[in-house]
């Protein structure tokens, strides 16, 4: 039981930096209704990104109290800047063009973008894992016989405000309306005088921003990042997006739990490298069975 | 000169290659290139002529090796000759094809495109994990030579190099009649109009597996030969990369057309071999410059991916019917050109 507890808290800590990735999958799909193969590697870029930043500060181990804080607000903001520029400069180079193409054309170009940017990161940081500093001090709070490291309690913590936040931008102000109308029919919105352009772009920064907080948290619960990094974590979001239902913030959350869940209980009863498959052949059984997801509406074939 | 004579003198000189250039480097890489041609042929049945991108089409190549080696080779004792085993795997991959696409067909193009890519992800792992069957990381080797009446094909390349040719010979025959074919034109539906080609009594499940189970097919007819040429199978050869360098040929060299196909994966397999190593010692020798380009072939692959479908889709040899489609209809006077190439193409 108790080892199931752990798992547990290991599965919630596991799935909000899950969850964090899959609202920018939901988001651009809901818009543009489109797979970003490469939202995976902004992803690592953000890992990297905020290793930069750390190493810019100076910054090789543990910090307490306010600079603990101060590096860490400091080190996700210029992550998410910087991953929510690259996702913007992606679809302004690669999706834009094709926005009225065949869908195969976007799909592939976002795979090829995919590959570039992997590319990119193993040109500046080496083909090996590279090692991320433990800003976190690392007191665990004993509740019982389980233990909860303070990293854990932080990766949770931000992925709901960030969703809280989320959810008060999209529902709450006339930005958020504008985007759900562009997602809803861009065409109408159009005429309604949104320009749907801005409303694209806007999605994918901030997509590609929460992609590049979920980097900075991977760099301090891991430890350690590699350039592909982002390939298995980016296919394992987008399961979680699927699984909770494409195009639902909500459900983007909901997913990336049960995912980062599914993978703890794997890795503890079966094995390791077993985690991989089983969470591939959720994806499979989820699309095959419930392809709206849990939380999503079926869509209509569009004629 | 009519397109059947061209092919029959591009044959001719893919015979006596090897003769004139004999060097077994040079043949090896041509086994090789020829491999991918097979994988890019059997891909194309599925990404050009039906228009489902599957994106985990190594897969169905790991299937046909791995089939090819536990069943020839000292691994159980099990030794079913060559020939049969090109039947008996091409048949093994057809039905993972049909396994895989039978819950999966139903789903939306991008949808696929993931179910696709996980399976590409599973099955290399499943060959990872079952180490007391498959060998590991280590995979199996040492697998059975092929016997032609009695000759012992052994290390050298040149047998498995005309076996390679036979086989693209057979695959572009068997691609090119069903292109031409009833099921052939109803894939071509599909692709074009899903929902419209259901209205016009195509029974699009049944049409869309048929790709997948002979798109994989050919995978293991590849699968096969290239166990055989490099007597050893590994998890490792059947990575996401393999998949989108097969992918690549195919945007590269013209999605749905078969020269265009051939020609894209033998300039992906050149540049991988001869055209990358080239460049980094011209680079190093004239302008002193370390840059190992070789390491930066998927850089190149995305490059090519997104290039292409950006500024020609429809490929360097393309098809006159997938490039009408692929070019959003913008400007007037080319759509009418294009219609009338559809017309010709289709009244042919």
């Amino acid at each position: 039981m108790d080892v199931i507890l752990q798992q547990l808290i290991n599965g919630l800590s596991l799935g909000g930096i899950y969850a964090l990735i899959a609202l920018g999958y939901t988001m651009v799909y809901g818009i543009i209704e489109l797979i970003n193969f490469a939202h995976g590697d902004i992803y690592t870029l953000g890992t990297f990104f905020s290793l930069a930043v750390l190493t810019l500060l100076g910054v090789s181990g543990e910090l307490h109290g306010w600079p603990l804080v101060g590096t860490a607000i400091l080190t996700i903001f210029v992550a998410m800047l910087l991953c929510g520029i690259t996702g913007v400069l992606v679809e302004r180079l690669a999706y834009r063009r094709l926005r009225n193409a065949p869908r195969l054309a976007p799909l592939i170009t976002a795979i090829g973008m995919s590959f570039i940017l992997e590319n990119i990161m193993q040109y500046w940081r080496g083909p090996s894992p590279v090692p991320f500093p433990e800003v976190f001090p690392n007191p665990s709070f004993h509740i019982g016989t389980v233990d909860i490291a303070a990293k854990q309690i932080f990766v949770v913590l931000l992925a709901v405000v960030m969703m809280i936040v989320l959810q008060l931008f999209i529902y709450n102000t006339k930005l958020g309306k504008a985007m759900r109308a562009t997602a809803q029919d861009r065409d109408a919105a159009q005429l309604m005088g949104v320009n749907i352009n801005t409303m694209i772009m806007l999605t994918f920064l901030i997509g590609s921003a929460l992609a590049g907080a979920a980097g900075f948290v991977s760099g301090v619960y891991y430890g350690s990042t590699w350039f592909f990094n982002g390939f298995a974590a980016g296919l394992k979001a987008f399961t979680a997006a699927v699984l909770g239902g494409i195009g639902n913030l909500a459900g983007a959350m909901l997913g990336g739990f049960l995912i980062g869940l599914i993978e703890a209980l794997t890795t503890q009863f079966i094995s390791d490298q077993w985690s991989n498959v089983v969470v591939f052949s959720v994806l499979v059984l989820v699309l095959i069975f419930r392809p709206s997801g849990l939380l999503g509406e079926s869509l209509p074939n569009k004629v | 000169m009519k397109p059947r004579y061209q092919a029959l003198a591009l044959f001719a000189v893919a015979i006596v290659l090897p003769l004139i250039f004999n060097n077994g480097s040079f043949v090896n890489f041509l086994t090789d290139a020829g491999a991918f041609v097979l994988l890019a042929l059997g891909l194309n049945i599925v990404v050009g002529f039906a228009g489902l991108l599957d994106l985990g089409y190594a897969a169905f190549f790991a299937i046909g090796s791995y089939s090819f080696a536990m069943l020839a080779s000292p691994q159980f004792g099990i030794h079913i000759p060559f020939w049969i085993m090109l039947f008996l795997a091409s048949g093994i991959a057809a039905v993972f094809g049909i396994l895989l696409g039978a819950p999966t067909l139903r789903l939306r193009g991008d949808y696929l495109a993931i179910v696709t890519l996980g399976f590409g992800e599973i099955v290399p792992q499943t060959f990872l994990n079952l180490s007391q069957w498959t060998g590991g990381p280590n995979g199996i080797s040492s697998l059975d030579q092929p016997t032609f009446f009695g000759y012992r094909f052994g290390f050298a390349v040149l047998p498995y190099y005309y076996v390679m040719l036979a086989l693209i010979a057979f695959a572009i025959l068997a691609a090119t009649n069903l292109r031409s074919s009833r099921l052939g034109r109803a894939w071509m539906a599909i692709r074009e109009d899903e929902l419209a080609a259901a209205h016009m009594g195509i029974n699009t499940t049944t049409t869309k597996l048929s790709a997948f189970a002979l798109g994989a097919s050919f995978s293991g007819l590849a699968g096969v030969a290239y166990g055989a040429k490099l007597q050893l199978v590994s998890p490792d050869q059947f990575q996401f990369n393999v998949s989108v360098t097969i992918l690549a040929m195919l945007v590269l060299g013209g999605m749905g057309n078969i020269p265009g196909v051939i020609l894209g994966s033998l300039v992906i397999s050149s540049l991988d071999r001869f055209i990358l190593p080239q460049a980094t010692n011209f680079l190093h020798g004239v302008f002193h410059l370390d840059i190992d380009l070789t390491n930066s072939r998927f850089m190149i692959y995305g490059v090519i991916l997104v290039l292409m479908m950006l500024f020609r889709p429809e490929g360097l040899l393309p098809s006159r019917q997938r490039a009408a489609e692929l070019r959003p209809a913008e400007s007037d006077p080319g759509l009418a050109a294009q219609e009338q190439a559809l017309y010709n193409e289709v009244t042919r």
